[in-house]
């Protein structure tokens, strides 16, 4: 073991000098949010008038285009440009993630539209109408004619390709399609208690607050793309790709994003077409996607069939472990969810087996949504752990303690840290767990049958190379940059308080500048890899910064000069920053930093964890399921800023909550179309539905992560947490509903529920 | 949406001429609905006659019931001190519909009209003949959850999605209506909304040329009132089944094209039925789709219970 890595030394950030970090800080940019003055993509103005584009989509689901006919629309007044696959600029072909290098991520490579007069998905862009207006470009996109040769009846549903299914050579290029270990089959069928249960989830679609948006403005051959982006490096590259541009060719500005969940991590069709259009107009271009294009244009989430085998002593322990998932893909290119990777790092079990399976359907590509694999996973083998539970009658966090494995139950490699135990007693405790009732549908209140549920929480760590620059201009004030952003995460906020904190500044002499793909490289938001990576980056050039004021002071050793409040004490002397600057380096001082994936993340298994609490009512008459309140405990290493993690976390618990009751992606089989594609229709949890709701996290850092001791939160809040939710409603009312969403039609007519008195 | 071309009525009379002279014209008062469906292209009006300033946001006792402006917000309805005591299911149905934002924008008269959701009303690349007449129904064999059990016919199942109208009903309500040459009709709630025939798209009695200028509930009857709608969500979702009772009379939501007046299950409890046998005399013609079978089901659960909620608010009401 001596040959592990050895982790992150004690820091500056350990000592907590400044009282910065991890504190509750407001948003520094709040106040331009709720004062409307954060620029969004769309709200970019004064470079040319733009012209606004509207996509026409698909309306059949298979088959090619026979003709476009344009006569109509391009007569009415306003009207531009129409681009169709007959006349759109030659632009890269497409390149499927097949095609890519071994572990290269698909985010930034061309992806062309409009290319062909093939039909793969309904809804798939077949026109663009760019006119003086957004109503003239959206009432003259209505009126392109297209006709098609229909193809064959389009394939819409796993369920009914499982024979086609094949297995991947690996999922997304970094995770094993299947992994085994011991003897699966013969451990399973000797257990004494075995559990055998499938579990369906929907299709869910993205409803970020802030739709897909771009402009584009071409100058000198070179574009600025104003876009709603999670990578903006990545974008930066699909655009280039796709126009054949060098990258320099290309800036992405993306300073506000509202909300991104995965479903900007992929440059879509508003970005590629808005950056053809203007450049074929000259003049500046803005694409939105209306809310119904959001549910086609933007990557939605897998529906899946989970089985899950669980057999076990009497006690609990588990002795056979097995989780496998068929979900899907599209057709003209692959993308897997990990659904069953969470199952790799939970629990303990000498025998288990994990595998994902696809078809290829007719539908648009699916894609990431947050907590990929872990939020769909979750919500199948937390409830088969209940299931067990109740069957041998063990309390489920007894359970669930009875088979915390000591070290990486597939690997054998150490964890990093894992206090999941803690978080379920800690939250136990707060929760009162033990008023739950032991036998289901035995506690009411009024007409409401309550139950308890809980699950465990845990997602994997990531980190990605990133780099940051520190410049201390003369008059004390810190900048710090990198091409990161803030998609509603809290990023400018937290790399202002690790700066303050390494440079031991008031907060509001700090600013932190992002979202701009010149800025130094950053992974950007994703995987919840944001904060940790490039956080460490904004850490590594600071430290450099501090080196560099050391030995512009003349000192060799820059553990001489300390600075507190914005006082620097150097050589028994201590001054105003400013006057330090004026003295030492009268041009500022500027230093670069980056962090890089090291053999910390080879050698430990990192993951951050939790457990989820709720309690529910169905109501006896109408079997409407509610939440009546919900807690998650977690520990993710160090809290960088206490209220936004804390944000995260009771989002992520939100959606938990939302995957078990609420969301649904309803396709018509015949037309191969999502059909609910407005928030009237696709429901998510409404404030009444969100009484209350609680996230903790429990102190902790881990000096296997990052400097900054940190773990990723962004997407741990909602794995587990739904089926939290439909553990409490087996609770409440004796009802195991195995078919997400837990709707009152599936929990009524079940036999076991109760008859209304 | 299509360009439009807009003005505002400053009388009733002027706005009925305005709507008539003009093809295409349709009037405009809350817009909650009506500017979704444009944005869409379901609705396609060529001009918007704007009626919001029209002097019909009062709320007059009259002859012992209540005279409601067609203009009144649903918000300033559901708070109206005469309705929450004297016409608690009104109330109720009203704060159980739509958000706060939306209740204060919907009018009395926009709600009575608004338009139903069906997903293939809505999608225009999908045959629906309220939407495109003769186009077929597509939720017929389609997704139908939301669908009608009672009244339907092969060329429609959608439902008519409104809360207000279900507590209306069951109050026995009726809608005052002024036409262009000055005729005024009242024609009771229950017969406003049409069954879709073969004719879905038309939706209600009211004449091209006509306008809902109020909304009269007679004086409330004897008995409890309850209002009960079973949802998906406990904000902002359209009725799965609700249940209006006031007094002896039942309407349910959810349900039908229209807000259903359950008469056979009235008629049944006024003979000494059993509520759930009463419940069972309305369901006896009830037809499910596939997606919407279980409303059957529940409706009769909902049936029963409401019926012992409301009984027991009398008592409340009595002994309080």
């Amino acid at each position: 073991m001596d040959d592990l890595a050895p982790g992150y030394p004690s820091n500056i950030l350990d000592e907590d000098r400044q009282g910065v970090l991890g504190r509750p800080l407001d948003r520094v940019d709040g106040p331009l949010k709720v004062a409307g003055k954060a620029i969004y993509a769309y709200e970019y103005a004064g470079q040319g008038k733009a012209a606004y584009g509207f996509i026409v989509g698909a309306a059949v689901a298979t088959g090619r285009i026979l003709a476009i006919d344009t006569a109509e629309t391009s007569r009415l007044p306003g009207v531009v440009l129409i681009m169709t696959h007959p006349n759109v600029p030659t632009h890269r072909a497409y390149v499927t993630s097949g095609e890519l290098p071994s572990g290269q991520p698909p985010y930034g490579v061309g992806r062309p539209f409009l290319a062909d007069g093939r039909v793969r998905y309904h809804g798939e862009p077949v026109a663009l109408v760019v006119a003086e207006s957004f109503e003239q470009a959206r009432d003259a996109a209505a009126r392109v004619k297209v006709s098609y040769e229909a193809g064959p009846k389009p394939a819409t549903r796993v369920k009914h390709e499982a024979a086609h299914a094949y297995a991947p050579k690996d999922v997304r290029g970094f995770l094993e399609t299947d992994s085994s270990k011991g003897d699966f089959a013969g451990a399973f069928a000797g257990a004494p208690v075995q559990i055998d249960a499938t579990y369906d989830t929907p299709f869910q679609n993205h409803h970020a607050l802030e739709p897909h948006a771009s402009m584009a403005v071409w100058q000198d051959g070179a574009v600025t793309l104003y876009v709603a982006a999670q990578l903006p490096i990545d974008c930066r590259d699909v655009i280039a790709d796709t126009l054949q541009l060098p990258p320099e060719k290309v800036r992405i500005i993306c300073k506000f994003v509202g909300g991104g969940f995965g479903s900007k991590l992929r440059t879509e069709a508003d970005a590629v077409l808005s950056a053809l259009a203007a450049r074929q107009l000259g003049r500046p271009v803005k694409i939105a996607f209306t809310r119904q294009q959001v549910v086609v244009n933007a990557a939605h989430r897998t529906e899946s069939i989970q089985r899950v085998r669980l057999g076990a002593e009497r006690g609990g322990r588990l002795i056979a472990l097995a989780h496998e998932a068929l979900e899907h893909t599209s057709t003209f290119d692959e993308f897997a969810e990990q659904t069953v990777d969470a199952t790799r790092h939970l629990y303990a079990a000498p025998n288990r087996l994990t595998t994902h399976r696809l078809v290829r359907l007719d539908l648009p590509m699916p894609g990431d949504m947050r907590a990929p694999g872990e939020a769909i996973g979750m919500l199948a083998t937390e409830q088969a752990m209940d299931e067990l539970a109740c069957a041998i009658g063990l309390d489920p966090i007894e359970l669930r303690i009875r088979n915390e494995p000591k070290v990486h139950p597939e690997t054998g490699k150490p964890f990093s840290t894992r206090h999941l135990v803690e978080c379920y007693r800690e939250g136990a405790q707060r929760f009162g767990w033990d008023r739950r009732p032991a036998q289901p549908a035995t506690l009411r209140d009024g007409r409401w049958l309550v139950g308890y549920g809980m699950a465990a929480s845990i997602r994997s760590n990531f980190m990605a190379t990133s780099q940051a620059r520190a410049r201390l201009a003369p008059d004390g004030r810190l900048t710090v940059q990198t091409a990161m952003t803030d998609i509603g995460t809290g990023t400018y906020t937290i790399l202002t308080q690790i700066a303050a904190e390494c440079l031991g500044l008031p907060v509001g002499q700090v600013t932190a500048e992002i979202g701009d793909s010149d800025l130094p490289r950053s992974p950007g938001s994703g995987g919840s890899f944001g904060a940790g990576s490039s956080g460490s980056a904004v850490y590594y050039a600071c430290m450099t910064l501090l080196d560099r004021m050391a030995r512009a002071a003349g000192l060799n050793d820059p553990s001489l000069l300390a600075i507190k409040h914005g006082q620097v004490s150097v050589g028994g002397q201590t001054m105003p920053i400013d006057a330090f600057m004026a003295q030492y380096a009268p041009q500022g001082i500027e230093a670069d930093g980056e962090i890089k994936p090291g053999q910390e993340m080879r050698d430990y298994s990192q993951n951050a964890y939790g457990a989820c609490f709720a309690e529910v009512g169905v109501d006896i008459d109408s079997g409407e399921p509610r939440l009546r309140r919900m807690l998650g405990v977690f520990t993710a290493g160090r809290i960088l800023n206490a209220k936004t993690a804390r944000s995260q976390a009771t989002g992520g618990l939100i959606w938990g909550l939302s995957s078990a009751l609420h969301e649904e992606g309803l396709i018509d089989e015949r037309y191969g179309k999502f059909m609910n594609n407005d928030l009237a229709g696709y429901h998510v949890p409404a404030h009444a539905d969100v009484v209350d709701v609680d996230a903790v996290f429990l102190p902790e850092v881990d000096d296997k992560s990052n400097p900054l001791k940190s773990k990723g939160l962004g997407e741990l809040g909602i794995c587990g947490s739904g089926a939290a939710v439909a553990n409490a409603i087996y609770n409440a009312c004796g009802v195991r509903v195995r078919s997400y969403p837990i709707t009152l039609d599936k929990l009524i007519f079940d036999p076991a529920f109760p008859t209304p008195d | 949406m299509r360009p439009f071309t807009y003005e505002r009525a400053s009388n009733a009379r002027a706005a009925l001429r305005a709507v008539t002279d003009r093809p295409n014209a349709k009037f405009i008062a809350g817009g909650t609905n009506l500017i979704d469906l444009m944005k869409l292209q379901v609705e396609t009006p060529a001009h918007l006659v704007d009626v919001n300033h029209l002097p019909l946001a009062n709320i007059e006792e009259v002859d012992g019931g209540l005279r409601i402006g067609a203009l009144v917000r649903n918000s300033t309805l559901a708070g109206d001190r005469r309705v929450r005591e004297k016409y608690p299911v009104l109330s109720e149905a009203l704060l159980a519909g739509a958000s706060g934002q939306l209740r204060n924008k919907a009018t009395t008269g926009g709600n009575l009209l608004q338009r139903t959701r069906c997903f293939y009303f809505y999608n225009r690349d999908t045959p629906c003949n309220k939407r495109e007449p003769g186009s077929g129904c597509s939720a017929l064999e389609g997704l139908n959850r939301m669908h009608a059990i009672l009244g339907a016919s092969p060329t429609c199942i959608a439902v008519h999605p409104s809360d207000m109208a279900v507590a209306m009903a069951a109050l026995d309500a009726t809608v005052e209506t002024l036409s262009a040459s000055g005729e005024t009709r009242n024609i009771p709630l229950t017969d406003f909304h049409n069954l879709p025939g073969v004719e879905p798209q038309t939706e209600t009695q009211l004449r091209p040329d006509e306008l809902i200028t109020a909304v009269t509930l007679p004086p409330p009857p004897p008995g409890g009132q309850v209002y009960r709608k079973v949802r998906d969500r406990a904000s902002y979702a359209f009725a799965l089944v609700s249940v209006a009772v006031a007094g002896g009379r039942i309407a349910l939501g959810g349900v039908a094209h229209k807000p259903w007046r359950a008469t056979r299950t009235e008629a049944a409890l006024n003979s000494g039925a059993a509520p759930v046998d009463a419940a069972d005399a309305e369901l006896a013609a009830a037809k499910g789709y596939g997606g919407n079978d279980f409303k059957i089901p529940l409706v009769r659960r909902m049936i029963v219970r409401t019926l012992t909620q409301s009984a027991a608010r009398e008592t409340e009401v009595k002994h309080g």
